[in-house]
């Protein structure tokens, strides 16, 4: 009984009032409380984070090449530029000699714009980088092409030498294990 | 009272400290041109009460920027008293409200009250509104509205609620306000970025885009339980949530596929259908307010611009073509006019189309405005913009007269969405 009553009341709370008397409502809700959730009829959820560790050496060691993980673009572009063949191809040698491990390629942009827009945007950088690694022989199954848009910039300024850092893919890796950065 | 005014409307509900509690305050920077004057009395009967009923309608009623307050002089009135209809008249008030408080025997509160033309010395009407007590400004919110539409012959908008994100010390959270910014609650806490909050059209659930999951993930979550689901985790991006009229469907924007499409999806994640095909960007899904089309941003024509296709799919129509950037499409609810964001010499703004005219005025002064949100009655528009380097929101008309910014003081605020009317 008292199960089915909690939904009630909460349908209760988030009318709030009517125009003709309403039927038996919660007398003596709290006003406020910490988490400020009673009063309004909604109830607060924490999202959950992800843990990322347990990769070898040579894929964090700063003196491996595989520890370079991020591609620049320039402004309105969304091709590999020549400068970052080497660091594909070291990527690409990897996973295809590692088939256990996944890749998880971020595409970002600067902050100009819609957010969703440049979500998109972001999408094609993920998926400029997918294309190079997979015309090398990487599996699409080792590969997911995601974005962030705007939303995490490497550089929070608001100027060009900001958003030139922010026009970027990184790759991400995870073991066989499940053990990675994503 | 000049047409540019300032109001900061100081947090009610500020009891304890904390951003969780972020409380949105407004300022209103423009007004309309002809405002109807109007009083609100005094409503006798419990003091306190009576203070937050008619304050909070007297705030409502100027911020929307179509009444000017009249001064009742102190003076308490309640809504069977006789009524001076000339000498309010001559003080320059074409209406006014009066009411009472009365406490019912299970100690909830009724506050009723009565609307009078003075032109006419008419009664234009009256209600009765029964509430908890910590629901008081509710009350005065729905007498706001009951008002509000009697005089502008529009429905009121004072009962709805808003969504927002608020990004401060590093976390985000998606909050819940009243529409005047009070009563804010938090409904996500998360230190991943959240975008795209839409409002189911039953105003019980939001659509949004979580990204807890490094990467956009479409989460569905019910209000008042706190309880959500996903609703798109495909392979690659998933983003871009709008509801059908009917809030059966969502159209989305998948990637597992290649570049970014549209696709419809149930409400549960079941029943997944795409809807474009192009080699392009297609992004920004927003179902007609009929439901039989869809308003989509799409990079096909060379440059990100507005069109529009089937709600099923089928061949797309451009609407926008002045300018090399026209994003964001928001039909509104009356399906008259359709928001969007517009580049314009470098400037980000709010653009307004007539869609019977296809003539397009741009309604914003700011210059980096995102994310436009239409209220249910069609007549303001919520965008993020930003001042100070700092996001705010911005409430304004669809003719650009009235303007209203909302803030928090520590943190930013953006992707707002204006929820449905009260139900």
């Amino acid at each position: 009984m008292k199960k089915l009553l909690i939904p009630a009341l909460l349908a209760a709370l988030l009318v709030g009032c009517s125009t003709t008397p309403l039927p038996e409502d919660s007398n003596g809700a709290p006003v406020e409380s910490r988490s400020g959730s009673s009063s309004t009829g909604v109830a607060p959820v924490t999202a959950g984070g992800l843990d990322s560790s347990g990769l070898p050496r040579e894929l964090t060691d700063p003196k491996s090449k595989l520890s370079q993980r991020s591609i620049y673009f320039d402004l309105d572009s969304y091709e590999v530029k020549g400068d970052y063949k080497d660091l594909v191809a070291a990527h690409a040698k990897y996973l295809v000699a590692n088939k256990g491990f996944k890749v998880l390629l971020q595409g970002n942009t600067d902050e100009r714009g819609s957010r969703e827009y440049n979500l998109a945007l972001g999408q094609k950088r993920a998926e400029a980088v997918k294309r190079s690694l997979t015309l090398l022989g990487v599996s699409e199954g080792q590969i997911e092409s995601v974005s962030l848009g705007e939303e995490k910039p490497k550089n929070p300024g608001h100027d060009e030498a900001a958003w030139s850092e922010n026009r970027r893919a990184d790759i991400l890796y995870k073991a066989a294990d499940g053990r990675g950065e994503f | 009272m000049s047409l540019f005014f300032r109001l900061i409307f100081l947090p009610f509900f500020l009891l304890t400290a904390g951003f969780a509690h972020a409380q949105l305050s407004i300022e209103i920077t423009g007004a309309g041109a002809n405002r109807i004057p109007v009083t609100i009395v005094d409503f006798p009967g419990d003091p306190a009460a009576s203070r937050v009923i008619t304050s909070t309608v007297r705030a409502d009623l100027e911020r929307s920027g179509l009444f000017k307050l009249v001064d009742h002089s102190g003076l308490a009135l309640d809504e069977n008293a006789p009524i001076n209809h000339a000498d309010w008249k001559g003080r320059g008030a074409d209406a006014l409200a009066a009411g009472s408080i009365a406490r019912s025997a299970d100690g909830r509160m009724e506050a009723r009250f009565r609307l009078y033309d003075t032109q006419k010395g008419v009664s234009l009407g009256g209600a009765a509104y029964v509430t908890n007590a910590t629901q008081l400004r509710a009350a005065g919110h729905r007498i706001a509205d009951f008002i509000y539409e009697k005089l502008t012959g529009e429905k009121g908008v004072f009962s709805t609620r808003i969504a927002y994100v608020v990004k401060a010390r590093g976390q985000f959270l998606l909050q819940i306000a009243d529409s005047d910014g009070q009563n804010a609650a938090t409904a996500l806490t998360s230190t991943e970025p959240i975008i795209s909050p839409v409002w189911s059209p039953d105003g019980g659930r939001l659509a949004y885009v979580s990204f807890e999951k490094k990467k956009p993930v479409i989460y569905v979550h019910s209000l008042a339980s706190g309880q959500r689901h996903i609703v798109a985790n495909f392979k690659g991006s998933n983003s871009a949530p709008g509801w059908s009229p009917d809030g059966r469907k969502l159209a989305v924007v998948l990637s597992k596929d290649g570049f970014s499409q549209l696709y419809s999806v149930n409400a549960d994640g079941s029943g997944l259908q795409r809807i474009t095909s192009s080699s392009g960007i297609d992004t920004e899904p927003r179902y007609s307010a009929d439901g039989g089309t869809i308003y989509f941003t799409s990079d096909r024509g060379g440059s990100p611009q507005v069109y529009q296709i089937g709600a099923n799919g089928g061949d797309a129509r451009r609407v926008t073509y002045e300018g090399s950037y026209n994003v964001s499409p928001r039909p509104s609810p009356d399906g008259k006019s359709l928001a969007f964001i517009s580049r314009r010499e470098g400037r980000f703004q709010l653009a307004v189309m007539d869609l019977a005219s296809r003539q397009v005025q741009v309604v914003s002064d700011s210059n980096k405005d995102e994310s436009p949100s239409f209220a249910p009655n069609s007549r303001m528009i919520l965008i993020a913009t930003e001042v100070g380097g700092r996001g705010v929101l911005s409430a304004v008309s669809s003719d650009g007269r009235i303007k209203q910014r909302l803030s928090v003081a520590a943190g930013d605020v953006r992707e707002p969405a204006w929820g449905p009317y009260f139900q």
